[in-house]
């Protein structure tokens, strides 16, 4: 798969939507549904489990696509395109970093103007996940002063994609730059009068199942350390024996009992749209990116020199992880925002 | 060990009703909280004060919550519980009486002690008219509380208690201590312990006040000079005093880390009062950040401590909610332990940070002093020492929770009286 030339298996991802990886967030009405009444929980374990397995796959930005979609007062608009999200023969991703290194996704730089009764989309999107492959792309720009979302297909005049390197090997991005792309005005998903509560929402719910993945990769890399202390042996005896090394492995099952504990408390918000999901949403991911990549290095350390080889699985989930850290806000960026949210 | 279950869990009156019925009461009967002035108190009044804020709470139909009503208690469940707490955060509540009276001592009683030891005991202490304490850790024994060397020996139907305890929270105040005493030295270190509760005033017994480095003393140490108790101090079996231990450690851990159904008001201050800590959590350093005009935008340190409480809490329903399912064994609660430690590390270096110079010289005049912060530097690793070291909590967590193989112990299988208690002459 990491060296598959697309990038992408499609009759993959069709048989990912079949499992219901793209239903979750969608109501009955439009289509979709949860076994368990909570599609964000059950979306969520999804995620922890493509963790769990490094799995490759547009899970997330397909989901913030369609949570765009399922937000806006104009869904009824968009039955046919949300349809083929969930049957996953379209797939579509969020173009929500500019280049720049801060987090904004509500003060874009990409500028929408009025041509008739359409839009003329000018700007650069960056670090677009599965970029090169979506069909469909969800940009956020300034209109008028205000922020708006249009869904801008792929292969439209004007639209420059450049695919660029990324560090995990499953995981591909690219650079999209419009060009005074011209969209009908039907393009225009999210108008200015929900963008930041559609923008809000989006971000939220890419926090919590980007925090989930990342607390079921790490959770992986738990485990399979625990094996490997019980069978190596040093000096004659296990690895697992030795204080130095018990009173670490104690210290990261803590920590990531906390990341399992922090997700679940942001997706009973979210889910239920709390006054304090906004908050509880951003506490997951900076705890949960902050402590994950620390126990993994941890769980190299343990492993020995096999744990900086290219052979050994561990550095997929480091890549996953390193890289969930760096985008749709790193801990360091989130934790400015909640310095200035919550100032007294 | 089963998962104690002592809070009733199916009761009459929904959570919402009352809620309603306790924002009323509340408003009339409790006097406001002002979280600054109280401190102001000496220690003997607040525990003056709590006694009988605890008497308002009980003629009012709201201590006890979760106690089943045959001792006084309301018999609801742990929403209820928390539905009150929640109620009662701008209220002063008995915070003093939580830990460990009401949260970990009576809870222990109420699930392992006889007829006539609840009978006796849980009523008092829920009226505010008895305090419990605990006499555990020992000068030569801190963490390796199996390591007691108080002894008590039969005399007759009669028991005689000798020794010394130490690092007792509040015992001034207290009016019954629970207290771990070897009975048999014998037989192997955790085999030959009792549980006795005890009354701190009873002839013997001497209490004395220790001074911390914030300079509160919330701690003390006790001497026990022939104490002579009945049969009917003994709580649990004779010899069973480990087990009696491994269910006050779950109320313990519980009450440290968040999910004891025991603790009323406010879980933060309860803790804190336990340890005498005088400020720390994130609502004091938001205060302080506010005193020192920092309003633009919170210190990092104190969004990272604010992190912290919040996955403090969220891991603590994690866990409690595991415990019971089954998922975890009861040592899980080690985790929350843990983490409740390295909550308050991350809360004490950011009250350090953000008071910045003022640290060192306080601020005169200020309604949140910013010397105060620095004075709760000082006693920073009390939070990773008492109740058991952090240590301790990782030795657990990594043998009973991931089943790391034990460290070897040379005072284990063998008589305790065998056991070496210090470095020999000829070493």
């Amino acid at each position: 798969m990491a060296e598959h030339d697309e990038g992408l298996d499609r009759s993959w991802w069709c048989s990912c939507a079949e499992l219901g990886w793209t239903t979750l967030l969608v109501p009955d009405a439009l289509g979709g549904g949860s076994v368990s009444g909570s599609g964000l929980l059950d979306l969520a374990v999804t995620a922890e489990v493509i963790g769990q397995h490094v799995a490759p796959g547009p899970f997330i930005p397909v989901n913030s696509l369609i949570t765009a979609i399922v937000e806006s007062p104009r869904r009824e608009q968009y039955r046919a395109l949300l349809d083929a999200f969930i049957d996953g023969t379209a797939v579509g991703t969020w173009a929500a970093h500019e280049p720049a290194n801060e987090w904004a996704p509500t003060r874009p730089r990409t500028r929408a103007r009025r041509d008739g009764d359409r839009f003329r989309l000018t700007g650069v999107k960056d670090r677009v996940e599965y970029g090169a492959q979506a069909d469909h792309f969800l940009v956020g720009a300034e209109l008028d002063g205000r922020l708006a979302q249009f869904v801008v297909p792929a292969g439209i005049p004007g639209l420059a994609i450049e695919p660029v390197w990324s560090l995990d090997l499953t995981r591909p991005f690219a650079t999209v730059a419009l060009h005074g792309v011209v969209v009908p005005a039907s393009a225009m998903v999210t108008p200015p009068e929900t963008a930041l509560a559609a923008v809000e929402r989006q971000c939220q719910i890419q926090l919590v199942l980007q925090a989930a993945e990342t607390a079921g990769a790490t959770q992986a890399v738990f485990d399979q350390t625990l094996r490997w202390v019980f069978d190596r042996y040093a000096f004659g005896r296990p690895l697992a024996s030795y204080q130095a090394i018990k009173h670490r492995m104690g210290d990261a099952v803590t920590q990531i009992n906390a990341m399992h504990a922090t997700v679940r408390g942001a997706v009973d918000a979210v889910e239920e749209r709390t006054s304090v999901a906004d908050r509880l949403a951003r506490v997951a991911s900076i705890f949960t990116h902050t402590h994950a990549a620390e126990v993994i290095q941890e769980c190299v350390q343990f492993h020995g020199g096999i744990g900086v080889t290219w052979e050994h699985d561990l550095h997929l989930y480091l890549r996953r992880v390193t890289v969930n850290r760096a985008h749709y806000g790193t801990p360091e960026e989130l934790r400015r925002s909640l310095c200035l949210s919550l100032a007294v | 060990m089963p998962y104690p279950v002592t809070a009733v869990e199916n009761c009459e009156e929904d959570v919402e009703s009352f809620r309603q019925r306790a924002r009323v009461w509340l408003k009339a009967e409790m006097p406001l909280r002002d979280q600054y002035a109280g401190k102001e108190r000496s220690s003997d009044d607040r525990w003056a004060r709590d006694r009988q804020l605890q008497a308002t709470l009980f003629s009012g139909g709201f201590a006890g919550i979760c106690y089943p009503r045959e001792y006084g208690g309301q018999g609801l469940s742990f929403a209820h519980q928390l539905a009150f707490t929640e109620e009662s955060l701008s209220y002063e509540m008995p915070i003093l009486l939580n830990l460990p009276s009401l949260a970990i001592c009576l809870p222990t009683i109420l699930e392992l002690g006889t007829e006539d030891q609840r009978r006796r005991h849980i009523p008092a202490a829920l009226r505010g008219e008895a305090v419990y304490v605990e006499f555990l850790s020992e000068p030569h024994s801190g963490s390796d509380l199996a390591g007691a060397l108080t002894s008590a020996e039969a005399d007759g139907p009669n028991w005689v208690i000798n020794g010394s305890k130490i690092w007792t929270s509040s015992a001034f105040a207290g009016d019954y201590a629970m207290c771990l005493a070897r009975t048999d030295w014998n037989v192997p270190k955790h085999r030959g312990l009792t549980m006795f509760i005890i009354p701190v005033d009873h002839p013997g017994v001497t209490v004395r006040r220790i001074r911390q480095v914030n300079g509160n003393s919330e701690f003390c140490e006790e001497f026990l000079d022939d104490v002579v108790v009945g049969p009917e101090s003994v709580l649990g079996e004779v010899n069973g005093g480990w087990a009696v231990a491994g269910h006050r450690f779950y109320y313990s851990r519980t009450a440290l880390g968040g999910g004891n159904p025991y603790v009323s008001g406010d879980h933060d201050e309860s803790v804190a009062q336990s340890r005498g800590i005088t400020v720390g959590g994130s609502r004091d350093l938001a205060e302080l950040t506010r005193e020192l005009g920092l309003t633009d935008a919170l210190p990092e340190a104190v969004v990272d401590a604010l992190v912290m409480e919040t996955v403090r809490d969220q891991l603590a329903r994690r866990i409690t909610g595991g415990i019971k399912s089954g998922a975890l064994p009861l040592e899980a609660a080690s985790m929350m332990r843990l983490f409740h430690a390295q909550t308050d590390w991350a809360c004490v270096d950011a009250g350090l940070r953000v008071a910045g110079g003022y640290a060192a010289t306080g601020r005169p005049g200020a309604r949140v002093d910013p010397g105060r912060f620095g004075e709760a530097y000082l006693f920073r690793q009390a939070t990773s020492l008492g109740g058991g070291s952090t240590e301790m909590a990782l030795n657990i967590i990594s043998e009973r929770v991931l089943r790391m193989p034990r460290e070897s112990a040379l005072d284990v299988n063998v008589p305790f009286r065998e056991v070496r208690r210090g470095r020999c002459a000829d070493d």
